[in-house]
């Protein structure tokens, strides 16, 4: 807290924070259970597993994957999904030819009711400068080598509209139930940085 | 603003760094900001665009230095002094140990809120562009919120997809209005945007509101 044992550094965003909080609790601008529920509904309920059992709904219900790559919002309300920061999702379907990559380079635009929030790197400078400009070189970097063949579309999110990548089934895949190919989506799938993986493990790449 | 803000196509930043198993806060205070700042966005007048532009307005060095919650409390600060929930130095005083009640709440107007969508807006007026069109960016760089980032600005493109008419966030960010306007994805080839360096077989899709765009002739 303090580097000398004098007096802590204000500076210090736990304490700052902390001094922030009681203060406006204080004068009664905030409760600090309506803060606990809030954090706790973006640890707990919103996240990438949403976005998979879109993507994998999609995979197996080509009604539904019409549907969704019509009116994205409509379609992913139908399962329950909605709320600030996706209210007009707009999904990007790659297919073997075209694969598509989002980013928001002038903030950190993401489609939370879907994705969650944001992971550190999509926030980055690195990813925010460079993505737009290298997409290849970015993606291979982070573990997806992109055949020459394959066209790069890369969507910078700069108004409201949110995007969601549908990516490719992965082969082999014809006797899963739709449950057990959600489990195939990662996160980095569905912003376009990664693969859907057989490891099931949907919090990255 | 031409801000530090607008990164798209900057040098120098390094490599993308990955991290596994990252929780969603890394720490309370993250949370705690995050919290705190979607009650703060009910409880005052302003919108997203104010917001938005609330942290391009920080200083440089804070919007790089401090991260995204970092940024984030930074604006939290200034929006709640700006409105006077917070007074000058009360904060600052709370730190040093000064244990002063709290100073009482201002009478806060009831924030505008309509039952109508947050952005879209109805628009009589028929779209200047349809799909395939081909389109240039103006040179629009306003002292203040845009949504032109810098690499898009003058150059040529085409309409991919057309979507409805949304607030127009350089009006509504300065309290001018939301002068609603049709935005476009429209696909910019790499080349056109980076020149000669631009990576093969590749393309940016960039959302511009509808004043963003003049008519280009097709090459």
């Amino acid at each position: 807290m303090s580097r000398d044992g004098g007096s802590p550094d204000p500076r210090d965003p736990a304490l700052r924070v902390e001094a922030l909080e009681a203060l406006l609790r204080e004068k009664g601008f905030l409760d600090s259970a309506q803060v606990d529920a809030i954090v706790r509904h973006y640890e707990e309920e919103v996240g990438p597993l949403n976005g998979a059992k879109v993507v994998a709904r999609a995979w197996t219900d080509p009604a539904y994957k019409q549907r969704l790559l019509a009116d994205g919002t409509a379609a992913i309300a139908e399962l329950g999904f909605g709320g600030p920061q996706g209210e007009y999702i707009v999904v990007l379907e790659n297919t073997p030819r075209v694969h598509n990559v989002v980013v928001c380079t002038l903030c950190s635009c993401y489609p939370w009711p879907v994705l969650g929030l944001p992971p550190a790197w999509y926030k980055s400078p690195a990813y925010r400068s460079r993505v737009v400009r290298e997409p290849r070189a970015v993606l291979r970097e982070m573990g997806l080598e992109l055949p020459g063949e394959v066209e790069v579309r890369v969507w910078d999110s700069s108004s409201e509209v949110r995007y969601l990548v549908l990516p490719e089934r992965p082969a082999g895949t014809q006797a899963l139930s739709e449950e057990a190919l959600s489990r195939l989506v990662t996160r980095d799938a569905m912003i376009g940085t990664g693969r859907p993986c057989a490891g099931g493990d949907t919090s990255g790449g | 603003m031409n801000g530090l803000h607008d990164m798209g196509g900057m040098h120098g930043f390094g490599r993308v760094e990955v991290e596994a198993g990252e929780p969603v806060f890394h720490t309370r205070w993250e949370a705690r900001v995050f919290g705190m700042s979607l009650l703060a966005g009910l409880r005052l007048p302003g919108s997203i665009d104010e917001r938005r532009h609330g942290l391009e307005r920080l200083d440089p060095v804070t919007y790089l230095r401090d991260g995204y919650y970092g940024r984030w409390l930074a604006r939290l600060e200034q929006d709640l002094l700006e409105h006077g929930v917070l007074r000058p130095g009360e904060l600052r005083g709370r730190l040093a140990g000064e244990r002063a009640a709290a100073a009482l709440l201002p009478a806060l107007p009831a924030p505008l809120r309509t039952a109508s969508h947050p952005f879209l807006r109805p628009q009589d007026r028929p779209p200047a562009f349809r799909v395939g069109d081909a389109v240039r960016t103006r040179n629009h760089q306003p002292p203040g919120h845009t949504r032109l980032a810098a690499y898009t600005r003058t150059r040529r493109g085409a309409v991919a997809r057309v979507y409805p008419a949304c607030i127009f966030p350089d009006s509504n960010a300065h309290g001018r209005g939301e002068d609603p306007q049709r935005v476009y994805a429209v696909r910019f080839e790499a080349q056109e945007l980076w020149g000669e360096g631009a990576e093969p077989r590749s393309a940016v899709y960039f959302d511009c509101f509808e004043s963003y765009l003049e008519p280009d002739s097709p090459r």
